[in-house]
């Protein structure tokens, strides 16, 4: 039996796994997906928030804050980018100045620091493409950002360096009490834990029912992004947010960790938790919002567009409780809960505690992590040594990024190990430059075909049926396959025969 | 190991176009060349371009890729010119030195006398074309199709939609066809092909594959494998038309649309480049803004015939080797004259003349015309006019100005412009 079992591993699983880990519990991670950082994770602002935003005494406000505080240093233990590049509010009118004042208010009392409401002018001092309506700003120093899927993937990481383990495509269908402790299912699969905690993002209400817990509900809200070429990373040096009105929050114009321009999200409920498509409306809105607040965007440079889903909460505030027999949610978790996780991960232990789990520090556990990109901020005669002992660190895969194959294999080989070629981008970049795979992609299949020994047909863009090719060519049965709309689900039967000798 | 290698000439590439380069500038008398390659066997995309036409203007008669590039490989053998595979080149300078990677001698420094770019070029992605809906598998560039096809020997899909009809997709929807899949549609959103009146005929109109003009693809659906996708008819705007939108069921959507020369080294070099080429400003030795630093083939600009890129490849390679010969000597300011253009010819290449000799110049027109002249002035002087009867953006035109009316201009321009007949 675990000690606890973290069902989802997203941002929040992930450091709370590693929170429980470095308390000296058992972890089991279950995440139904085959990788990590799949869900609210995967796609968002990727903004650690200063923290004027949430309300007086919310739980967003405190673990928003505590957690702002807590990130850099986390972030360094992991090995995972992080940059204070500072935040802008910007606003266009007189009521808008108002509202930043009323925000500056709100901050300071959260103990948000450092914040200073500026004029037009004093703000284009700052940011100098602001648009030319901007009339106010509410400048916050302590603004900053982080690339929330690497900050999942070295929690995770980290949390199984230090004995945790990670079940991946483990959709949990059924949780139920027994022995003083919980048994966990998904289809034929089962584990069991003294106690759970309940990461699962989106469907946190769902698995939240399974425990017997109906008391509230998680909505997805959809978020279109637009990504644009590191030529237009420097566009503005900080993360210009629009100033909160009738009309809505308006989206973000912010560098990335990377390098990349990143403008959005829009904010529309919707049913599907799996709707994952951009639409043409949005785009246009995001566009169109966005160059009121920052001029001269060159969306020419756009590199792609994407959706993410933020996991709405039913109570508007973040839904973190726990049972007396140990269950505990980590639930609702929207904006800004990236920022939050690290808070929301020691505010779970405290819970935990309460409940009597015997959470305490371990001695031997190890906090550090490689940095992912560590290669690239090596000197050239480090990287010399490197490639002497191992050639593959100069066989360049990915030429927009300049991902080395052996960057490729050490990330396949690194907990969480990734099975699909989406998963290779998000831990190396590989394929998420200019080109976004046109020229790696059949190169990244081989490695992945090779070290993880999957066949070459079974390689997937990210999961399921993803499948990046279905058949060889000059195949049998692909010329006599009668039903053209079966191939997929025929693959498997396809690669068998190719195997039973045609030339 | 020996970290900084010394060389005449550096060629960054070694596609038709370096080889080329490579070849001329062995021709014009250096010895000492040296051409970096990041693959891991010469020849550039010409390896997975398996299917024919290509050498008619060079050697008169029809090669696959592979066998034209196997021409210029066996020639660059036989001439003893050095070569490095699997050697990625990270940086450019404008002293002419490179920075190269690769698995035998690790991170190194080329110094040269001159440098010449065939880096070619790379497709535009579906990011870039903003298309909404999902992000499954099977959406790729028609040349990552053909690289899956052609040398892994892997099918990408057997339900297949293009979008853009740019000639590596023309030549797709055949390839796909022979290999046994069902391609529905070329959906082009112009009102013209951008790509060679031959491979429309023998790509798309000999296999019964229906182009839709002005029309594109609106929509992605399906989540974890493309399920089909939407089409729309566009106006005279290049906006969708409500209400004429089609579903097409497919598996695979395959991109043609467009290239873009590959100048990261280039643009971070400082060199002056051209927004409307993409590529590097040259002048008619293909000498770029920064002197002894020469550009040539598609990374100086997109070329619908390989046997143009090795012809402008001579020219860049033969200069090169010239400049190197004679320690970098500086092109005069005798003459320096400017070609200019209207708006119905795009661009030129090259851009700027600096030597009184016979000068073809090549360009591009902006849209589908017929029967126009075209007309190259000097002051209010004509100094050529050339009648076609259609003028296409997909197919490169030549003008060819004379050294006499270039020693007249001496540091003035050459209007070049399309006009009624």
């Amino acid at each position: 039996m675990f000690d606890v079992a973290v069902i989802g591993a997203g941002v929040v699983g992930g450091l709370v796994a590693r929170a429980l880990v470095k308390n000296g519990m058992r972890v089991v991670i279950l995440e139904k997906e085959s990788d990590v950082a799949l869900g609210a994770t995967r796609a968002n602002s990727a903004i650690v928030h200063a923290g004027y935003d949430a309300k007086e005494g919310s739980l967003k406000a405190k673990l928003n804050v505590r957690g702002s505080e807590m990130m850099e240093s986390v972030c360094a233990e992991l090995g995972v980018k992080y940059k204070r590049c500072g935040s802008m509010v910007v606003g266009f009118s007189e009521e808008d100045r108002e509202t930043l004042a009323a925000l500056l208010k709100r901050g300071e009392s959260n103990g948000v620091r450092g914040l200073k409401l500026l004029s037009g002018e004093e703000a284009r001092k700052i940011e100098k493409n602001l648009g030319d309506g901007v009339s106010c700003a509410l400048h916050a120093p302590t603004g900053a950002i982080v690339c929330p899927y690497e900050l999942c993937m070295a929690a995770v990481g980290n949390a199984i360096d230090n004995g945790a383990e990670l079940r991946l495509e483990f959709k949990v269908d059924k949780i139920e009490r027994a022995n003083g402790g919980f048994i966990i299912g998904a289809a034929d699969k089962s584990v069991s834990a003294r106690y759970v905690v309940n990461c699962a993002g989106l469907y946190s209400d769902e698995v939240a029912r399974l425990a017997g817990d109906d008391g509230f509900t998680v909505r997805a809200r959809r978020g279109e992004y637009i990504l644009l070429d590191k030529e237009c990373g420097d566009h503005v040096g900080s993360t210009i947010f629009r100033c909160p009105s009738k009309m809505g929050k308006g989206v973000l114009v912010t560098p990335t960790v990377d390098g990349n321009l990143l403008i959005g999200p829009t904010a529309e409920d919707i049913d599907d938790k799996t709707d994952l498509s951009t639409t043409a409306a949005g785009q246009a809105r995001v566009r169109a919002l966005a160059s009121e607040q920052v001029k001269g965007i060159n969306f020419g440079k756009t590199i792609t567009n994407f959706t993410g889903l933020r996991a709405g909460g039913s109570t508007g505030d973040f839904i973190i409780n726990v049972t007396e027999d140990g269950f505990v949610n980590a639930a609702g978790i929207e904006s800004p809960g990236l920022s939050a996780s690290p808070a929301i991960a020691e505010y779970v232990c405290e819970l935990l505690s309460g409940v009597g789990a015997p959470l305490k520090e371990r001695e031997d556990f190890v906090p550090t992590r490689r940095p992912m990109h560590y290669f690239k901020e090596l000197t050239q005669e480090e990287k010399n040594e490197i490639i002497k002992e191992h050639p593959e660190y100069a066989r360049v895969i990915c030429r927009c990024e300049l991902v080395t194959e052996g960057e490729i294999i050490e990330a396949i080989r690194t907990e969480p190990r990734p099975v699909t070629v989406d998963g290779i981008k998000r831990r190396t970049r590989a394929t998420m430059g200019r080109c976004q795979g046109g020229f790696c992609t059949p190169y990244i299949v081989e490695i992945l075909s090779r070290e993880r020994g999957i066949d070459y047909l079974d390689v997937t863009k990210s999961g399921g049926k993803s499948f990046l090719n279905i058949s060889r060519t000059k195949e049998k049965l692909w010329k006599n396959n009668e039903n053209a709309n079966n191939s997929l689900h025929n693959k498997a039967k396809t690669v068998k025969n190719a195997d039973g000798g045609n030339a | 190991m020996e970290n900084v290698i010394k060389t005449s000439v550096a060629i960054i590439g070694g596609g038709p176009a370096g080889m080329a380069a490579a070849i001329a500038a062995r021709e014009a008398g250096v010895s000492d060349i040296l051409i970096l390659e990041r693959d891991d066997s010469l020849g550039g995309i010409l390896r997975q371009c398996i299917h024919g036409g290509f050498g008619l203007h060079t050697f008169g008669e029809e090669l696959t890729g592979p066998e034209y590039a196997a021409r210029y490989e066996a020639r660059v053998r036989e001439m003893g010119i050095d070569f490095m595979l699997n050697t990625m080149v990270i940086e450019l300078h404008k002293d002419k030195t490179v920075t190269a990677m690769s698995s035998e001698r690790g991170i190194f420094t080329v110094k040269a006398d001159a440098i010449v770019l065939a880096m070619g070029c790379r497709e535009r992605p579906k990011g870039a074309l903003g298309i909404s809906g999902t992000r499954p598998a099977g959406i790729y560039t028609a040349g990552l199709a053909q690289k899956f096809v052609n040398m892994k020997g892997y099918m990408p899909g057997r339900e297949v939609v293009i979008l853009g009809s740019g000639d590596i997709g023309l030549i797709m929807a055949r390839r796909m066809t022979l290999e046994g899949a069902k391609v529905h549609a070329v959906c082009e959103l112009m009102p013209y092909s951008g790509g060679l009146a031959r491979n429309i005929e023998q790509c798309l109109n000999d296999y019964n594959i229906p182009l839709k003009l002005s029309h594109t693809v609106t929509a992605i659906h399906g989540k974890e494998r493309l399920e089909g996708v939407t089409v729309s008819a566009v106006d005279e705007n290049r906006r969708p038309i409500a209400g004429s939108e089609e579903y097409i069921k497919c598996d695979t959507l395959l991109l043609s649309c467009g290239l873009i020369p590959e100048n990261e080294l280039t643009v971070s070099c400082g060199i002056d480049m051209d927004r409307v080429t993409g590529g590097a400003i040259v002048d008619g030795d293909r000498q770029t803004s920064e002197e002894g630093i020469f550009a040539c083939g598609n990374v100086l600009h997109v070329h619908d015939l390989v046997d143009y890129v090795s012809e402008e490849a001579v020219i860049a390679g033969r200069a090169a080797a010239e400049y190197a010969l004679q320690g970098g000597v500086a092109k005069g300011d005798l003459i320096k004259v400017k070609i200019v253009t209207d708006g119905k010819i795009r661009y030129t290449v090259p851009h700027i003349l600096h030597k009184a000799e016979d000068t073809t110049v090549y360009f591009r027109v902006s849209d589908v015309f017929r029967d126009k002249k075209i007309v190259a002035r000097l002051g209010d002087r004509v100094i050529l006019s050339k009648r076609k009867l259609k003028l296409a953006p997909g197919e490169m035109e030549t003008v060819k100005l004379s050294a006499k009316d270039i020693a007249e201009a001496k540091v003035g321009e050459i209007r070049l412009s399309l006009e009624e007949v």
